[in-house]
């Protein structure tokens, strides 16, 4: 039994092991999602919809990122001459195991006391470069932490003092990678995921959790001239640059021992031409993976040869329920490119799909796998080409959430536009995100959507005040029927899962993470980042 | 296996190269000088604060120039007849800028073995050369000059964005346009007054987007409370408060509840966003080529 060492390890700290990790989501949120099902609904139900108003400020710990914070360890393979921002931005998910929350942000990590906020260790990342976009969050396994560095390094941590214990190369910093996602830990695997805006493959691996040694490698676009999907590229080289990263961490499925993840946009992004006329797999797909081996058990392309940059790297959420009169093990994903889909993820049948955003006009129509299929018109154009969704889209990397109580899979929607302007005449292209200029034009409304998956209909919407819309934060649910968000203007709210209908808020900064709960000496808290700040509010 | 000394340029290079630089994201893959990276390890660097700025991917320091120049005479006699005389690409050879073998080559090194031993390249039609090792080193100078960026900046832009029928822009532009605006009114001399056409043309898409110089009219909001009115230009609004301007300059912050106090909002641009759904590209172009008609 290799966790048996987790086991016998005693009890003066509380570790992570397999059987944690396949709870539900309820007293620890020991991953990025809480558990493996990507649903974000936690089983507590001590805040109720009657006493939610009675929510009280905790505590609030500001971060300071940065070598001379809180004496920081330090770590990393840069010289210390480069500095970038984005440290003080809390994006992600923040891990919480018996009274220790975890956080991190681009090339920084914490570990903080859960009762007061309290810094308990700093670690600071040295880097070498690459885009400082955001982190969303650590993972732990035993006594370990693993996050991953804008400059492509896996780290792992000791969470008892913040020692570093290694740190091994993700992708080339050469080749323009860069590094967002949350690693996932599933039995002795650590899933790395990676990001590249140049031409580079999209990557997914497997570490070994203990030595830090590499167990697989999928690339979500072909390598080699045998593999059967090369023939939906111009030919291998386009197809060995093609895309496809994998930048927000997957689901699973231990049923079937599948990894659940979406795969990001083919590149070039925008001037497709190189990469020819067909669906350019497995690009903008959810693809399940086979989580010992590395291989793919099955895919289901949501933008067949993308033209927008659209990636479909949302959290997909595994949902057990009825479909069509017959029980269905299913994911569900709402997609950047405003279409949401049921899949049976055994075999990764397609079972419905749903525009769920109306002014999306990049599709012509439907085909008859559910697939939207791609308007060429609306590409780009030299004179401009409106186009829903803008470069965000409709939604982004901020997860959704799903409760099996009202059956609703809730999703923050943004229906904004933008200009595509073609400035690259070069038949050839461009590459990496070249090749195109966008210039927005505004939203006509932004949402928190709920979709009823069994009937492929909008339950209700509830829209944000105002004339014009933006991204808001992701989502998470609870058993007692309770929704939170970060709305548009500042506050942190607990909606009525069942309606949308507003029941408590506090006004705290723009929201910038996921909402997150866990029981601590009896009492339920709510923690949410605005920014730089964490908030753990309470029932006392 | 890559060598872990650190790869980055000079700190002053860095510095020029931050100055240079575009886009923020931007710069070229990181410089590998290994003179460089040995006399920057004399002095130790101060520890980052975590703010500040910096080049994403860091330029390569430059070749020096006769060998850059031997490497371009040797590239585009050679090489560019496959592989684009600037290195894009071509129908027979692929990209060699964001080529996975030259980003991560150093002096030739890995450059070499597909040139040289026959190797190739799978699934392609590379001949065999017989370079020598300085030739060699010439290429890949020549090909590390190249500046790559996945915000690959545009070369070849089109003259104008102007490409509609100025005269069925006029028709759409009388029956979707003309019962808020005038040719001879509000809108005489537009197309002297903006003059690059992609400027007007957003700007008339949806003006609220605003831009240097523009005035774009506010968004005004009533609030009915115990049966008195009370208006004013809406600075913010969420479900549980609205903030407005008043006459005076005063802000005004009002708590809501639900449907209490009634709120109402008027957006002067509302009717520009209902044509999003309404109008095509080709409406938009030829609009766009009749404004820029008026001069």
């Amino acid at each position: 039994m290799k966790l048996l060492f987790v086991l016998t390890a005693g009890l003066a700290f509380a570790q992570v092991d397999s059987k944690l990790l396949l709870q539900p989501l309820g007293d620890s949120w020991p991953s990025y999602s809480g558990d493996y099902s990507g649903k974000r609904y936690s089983s507590l139900k001590q805040v109720t919809k009657a006493n939610v108003k009675n929510l009280t400020l905790g505590w609030t710990m500001r971060i300071t990122p940065g070598a001379l914070a809180n004496n920081a360890i330090i770590g990393g393979e840069g010289d210390g001459t480069v500095t970038f921002g984005g440290g003080n931005s809390i994006k992600g998910a923040v891990l919480q195991v018996d009274g220790t929350l975890y956080v991190s942000t681009p090339d920084n990590a914490w570990a903080i006391d859960a009762r007061d906020g309290r810094i308990l260790w700093h670690y600071f990342w040295k880097t070498r470069g690459a885009t400082h976009i955001g982190n969303r969050g650590m993972a732990m396994y035993g006594n370990w932490l693993f996050f991953e560095t804008p400059d492509n390094y896996l780290v792992s941590l000791d969470a008892r003092t913040g020692a570093e214990r290694w740190h091994k190369q993700i992708a080339p910093f050469e080749e323009q990678y860069f590094s967002t996602p949350a690693p996932i830990v599933i039995d002795n695997h650590v899933i790395v995921g990676t990001g590249n805006d140049l031409d580079e493959p999209g990557i997914l691996q497997s570490f070994d959790p203990e030595t830090g040694a590499v167990q697989w490698k999928f690339y979500s676009v072909p390598q080699t001239a045998n593999d059967p999907a090369v023939k939906t590229w111009m030919n291998l080289d386009a197809a060995k640059h093609g895309g496809g990263q994998m930048w927000v961490p997957g689901v699973y499925d231990p049923e079937t021992q599948l990894y659940i993840v979406g795969t990001g946009n083919p590149s070039p992004a925008y001037t497709g031409v190189a990469r020819g006329e067909g669906d350019n797999l497995y690009t903008c797909s959810t693809v399940a993976i086979n989580v010992d081996t590395g291989k793919l058990v099955w895919y289901y392309q949501s933008s067949p040869h993308d033209t927008h940059d659209a990636d479909s790297s949302q959290t997909p959420i595994l949902v057990d329920g009825d479909f069509n009169g017959r029980p269905r093990k299913m994911v569900l994903t709402a997609a950047r490119n405003g279409y949401f889909f049921a899949l049976d993820r055994v075999t990764g049948q397609h079972l419905r799909t749903l525009k769920y955003s109306d002014g999306v006009n990049w599709a012509k129509e439907i085909n008859a796998n559910g697939q939207p299929v791609r308007d060429p018109v609306k590409d780009h154009h030299i004179g401009g080409s409106l186009v829903s969704p803008a470069n965000s889209g409709i939604t982004n990397w901020p997860p959704p959430a799903y409760s099996p109580d009202t059956g609703l899979f809730y999703v923050p929607q943004n229906d904004n536009f933008a200009m595509y302007y073609l400035t690259e005449t070069d038949p050839r292209g461009a590459m990496g995100l070249g090749g195109k200029e966008e210039q927005g034009v505004g939203s006509l409304g932004s949402y928190i959507t709920a979709i009823d998956y069994k009937t492929g209909k909008i339950a209700w919407r509830h829209r944000f005040p105002g004339t014009n819309g933006g991204g808001a934060m992701g989502l998470m649910t609870t058993a007692a029927g309770l929704l939170f968000g970060g709305d548009l203007g500042g506050n942190i709210v607990a909606y009525d899962a069942a309606n949308g209908k507003t029941l408590w808020h506090s006004h705290i900064g723009q929201v910038s993470n996921a909402p997150e709960t866990y029981m601590l000496d009896g009492h339920q808290y709510l923690l949410v980042a605005a920014g730089d700040t964490l908030f753990a509010f309470t029932l006392y | 296996m890559k060598s872990t000394v650190v790869k980055l340029g000079l700190a002053t290079a860095s510095a020029v190269f931050i100055a240079l630089s575009v886009n923020p994201a931007g710069a070229q893959n990181a410089g590998k000088n290994k003179a460089d990276a040995k006399a920057k390890a004399a002095a130790p660097a101060p520890l980052p604060t975590g703010g500040g700025g910096g080049a994403a991917y860091p330029q390569r320091p430059p070749a020096p120039a006769d060998v850059r120049a031997r490497g371009e005479a040797l590239y585009k006699a050679e090489c560019g007849f496959c592989h684009g005389d600037d290195a894009r690409g071509g129908d027979m050879g692929a990209n060699l800028i964001r080529s996975q073998i030259v980003l991560n080559d150093d002096e030739g090194e890995r450059i070499a073995p597909v040139l040289t031993r026959g190797e190739g390249v799978e699934g392609t039609m590379m001949p065999k050369f017989s370079f020598n090792q300085n030739q060699i080193a010439d290429l890949a100078g020549f090909l590390h000059s190249f500046r790559v960026n996945g915000y690959d900046g545009s070369r070849n832009r089109p003259e104008t964005i102007v490409v509609g029928n100025a005269q069925a822009g006029q028709a759409f532009f009388g029956q979707r346009c003309g019962s808020c605006h005038s040719a001879t009114g509000d809108l005489k001399g537009i197309g002297t007054r903006i003059t690059d056409a992609r400027t007007l043309q957003q700007r008339w898409i949806n003006p609220s987007a605003g831009g240097r110089g523009v005035t774009t009219r506010p968004t005004t909001v009533t609030v009915t409370m115990n049966g008195q009115k009370i208006e004013g230009n809406l600075l913010r609004i969420d479900d549980f408060t609205v903030t407005l301007t008043q006459a005076d300059g005063r802000q005004r912050t009002i708590r809501r509840d639900g449907d209490n106090p009634k709120v109402e909002l008027k957006d002067p641009y509302a009717p520009h966003k209902e044509l999003y759904t309404v109008y095509t590209d080709t409406n938009i172009h030829d609009v766009t080529a009749y404004l820029v008609t008026l001069k």
